[in-house]
């Protein structure tokens, strides 16, 4: 049990490629942080650092009360989730659990107990004599984590432990990693780019791009409250719609004088969106009207893709089966509490 | 149904066999058979007469100490040769494979020595370790005190030819330990690092293992060439001397048959080796394939 802080890190790679640029939180012990973001933003690179097998650069990672920076991976206490699982493809099940143990020196029978209960728990107890090229992708995932938790390490990592995966056994994992982290009480710190896993698993969301992080909190309000303009469109699916407007008119559209005069970007999620009959916007709200492109109608609910009168394209999701057809007008309300809105650098939240 | 290609001419498919055909043909089972042949024959000295004899050749050949002898100089020279240009690759390969600045500059420096031909590096070895002139027998007396001479002593002769064609050998040892080495996961690696396994530990248990298969590949291939490949070298440095000391099976074939003119009894060495050669293939093929896989 630990919590992790990172100050300030930073990691330049040979060649002046800044991949993590100055990144700083701290996960209360306990906790399940999930850092998303797009490929390339930088967050593999922070887990690696945390595990030790990638160099820091620049500041401090502490593990517990320990500054981590110069220790090596074997010796930080930690357990680690790959991508493409890393089993030791000459060791049976049994030997890949048992290995971290081994090399800590653990009385046998307290690792032959540690592994057979790990198996249990993970529903693995049958394949402990097979080799990984024996397994198909989901039981070699759970051998993967069942090699983390049979050490009881600090800290996991998880390094898009699902990508792999088909889709429904990764929803199915999702459930079951999130089970087991409560159930261990473990910190854990979480890498993916899937925002759907993001916000399922995470008590605590970092959202990264281009190496910074844009905004940390709970999923739920990073969701309602998102910081930047690429917090908006990345949380969420389908993404928010942005609308761009200039000079003064927001304040006139909003009825709301706090609007800068450059203008302002409004914000409002498909979800948010009603199609109603009229164009009398709700108080405070706006009505927008558009001409239907496309629907999709999915069963539980419907999306309807329009082209607002002022040019912007827009996704109205709709509950049900109901929508408007292609081609017909229809008018797009969302109401004041719903809207969000940010400046005109996409940078900051008004 | 195994789905084949068709051929329309009958004739083609043979006719394409035919250069590979030729070639094994003429230079291997044509001469092959002529060893055997050869090796049940007795000719006087003048090659006037010549009589059909069985196994006598052989049964020579196994009364004789000096073969017993050649072949535990074979064993000694083979082993020391193996064990040396495998350890020896394999250091350089693990160092070549951490991704070091001049890797590349590195890599081709070490395959060079492949290049050059066996009698070239034995004389160039030779000269090296040569008592009067040689840089290398200098540095070994005047600095080390060693009384170095390669040409009475015969544990220095040995010495000297295995050192030599290990260093011939190592090219091709590291080209496929590298190669070995970066087929394995880099993730794997990291994997046994964050289980708590300090170096010396992750490559004795998890690197060393996955190199297993191609390990075994070079120990038969080193075999095959310090049994048979190493005739030039061992011929240019130390023709079989002092005395036998660094006669080796094939070069007492060659001494025997071409120098000694008995050309029964050198051919029935050849046979035996033909035979080894033929075990040692047999045995990888079959384990390769099966036991040391993971």
């Amino acid at each position: 049990m630990a919590e992790v802080t990172l100050k300030d890190v930073r990691k330049v790679y040979p060649g002046g490629v800044e991949a993590v640029k100055g990144v700083s939180f701290d996960v209360p012990d306990g906790h399940f942080c999930v850092m998303v973001g797009p490929s390339g933003c930088g967050k593999s690179t922070l887990l690696r650092m945390i595990a030790g097998v990638e160099t820091i650069t620049s500041g401090e990672i502490r593990i517990g009360e320990r500054i981590v920076n110069e220790i090596e991976p074997s010796e930080r206490d930690i357990a680690m989730v790959f991508q493409n699982y890393a089993l030791y493809p000459h060791m049976r099940v049994y030997d890949n659990m048992a290995y971290g143990l081994r090399n800590r020196k653990t009385p046998k029978d307290e690792i032959d107990r540690r592994v057979r209960e790990a198996a249990r728990i993970l529903e693995i107890d049958a394949l402990l004599d097979r080799k990984p090229r024996q397994l198909s992708g989901g039981q070699r995932q759970r051998v993967a984590m069942g090699r983390a938790i049979v050490r009881r390490p600090k800290v996991f990592l998880f390094d898009e432990p699902l990508s792999n995966l088909d889709a429904k056994l990764r929803i199915t994992t999702r459930v079951e990693i999130k089970k087991l982290q409560k159930a261990l009480g473990t910190t854990s710190v979480y890498v993916t780019h899937d925002q759907l896993e993001a916000m399922t698993l995470a008590d605590m969301l970092v959202v990264m791009n281009a190496g910074r992080v844009e905004q940390i909190g709970a999923p739920l309000a990073v969701y309602e409250r998102p910081a930047t303009t690429f917090v908006a469109t990345f949380i969420g699916a389908p993404a928010m719609n942005l609308l761009k407007m200039g000079g003064a008119e927001p304040a006139l559209l909003l009825d709301n004088a706090s609007v800068p005069a450059e203008g302002a970007i409004i914000g409002i999620r498909p979800e948010d969106f009603a199609i109603g009959a009229g164009d009398t916007a709700p108080a405070g709200g706006v009505a927008l009207p558009l001409t239907v492109g496309a629907v999709e109608k999915v069963g539980p609910e419907s999306f309807v893709y329009g082209t607002l009168d002022r040019g912007d394209n827009v996704i109205v999701r709709l509950p049900g089966q109901h929508a408007p057809a292609p081609g017909e007008r229809a008018v797009a309300i969302a109401a004041r509490e719903k809207l969000h809105i940010f400046s005109v650098d996409g940078q900051q939240r008004l | 149904m195994e789905k084949r290609s068709a051929f329309n001419h009958r004739f083609l498919p043979y006719a394409l066999l035919v250069p590979q055909l030729a070639i094994t043909v003429v230079f291997f089972y044509w001469p092959a058979i002529q060893a055997v042949w050869q090796s049940f024959l007795l000719q006087d000295a003048f090659g006037l007469s010549t009589a059909f004899i069985w196994l006598d050749n052989y049964r020579d050949l196994f009364s004789q100490p000096d073969y017993y002898q050649t072949i535990v100089t074979t064993l000694v020279f083979s082993g020391g040769v193996a064990v040396l240009s495998l350890s020896l690759a394999l250091l350089l390969a693990v160092q070549a494979d951490k991704q070091l600045s001049g890797a590349g500059v590195y890599r081709t420096l070490l395959i060079w020595p492949y290049a050059v031909a066996p009698a070239v590096a034995g004389v160039l070895w030779a000269f090296m370790f040569q008592p009067s002139l040689g840089v290398i027998a200098r540095i070994l007396r005047d600095d080390l005190g060693i009384d170095w001479n390669p040409l009475l002593n015969s544990d220095h002769a040995m010495i000297m030819v295995v050192l030599a064609a290990v260093w011939k050998q190592i090219s091709y040892n590291f080209l496929f330990f590298l190669a070995g080495l970066q087929a394995i996961p880099k993730s794997v690696i990291e994997a046994a690092a964050i289980d708590g396994a300090r170096p010396a530990r992750r490559f004795w248990t998890i690197t060393f293992p996955l190199l297993s298969p191609t390990m075994f590949f070079l120990i038969v291939v080193n075999i095959v060439y310090a049994f048979f490949d190493t005739l030039g070298l061992i011929d240019a440095m130390t023709a079989g001397g002092p005395g036998k000391a660094t006669e080796t099976l094939v070069y007492k074939v060659y001494a025997d048959g071409r120098l000694g003119g008995d050309l029964g009894g050198s051919a029935a060495q050849s046979v035996i080796l033909m035979i080894i050669v033929i075990a040692l293939t047999a045995i990888q093929f079959r384990y390769v394939e099966k036991k040391v896989t993971y």
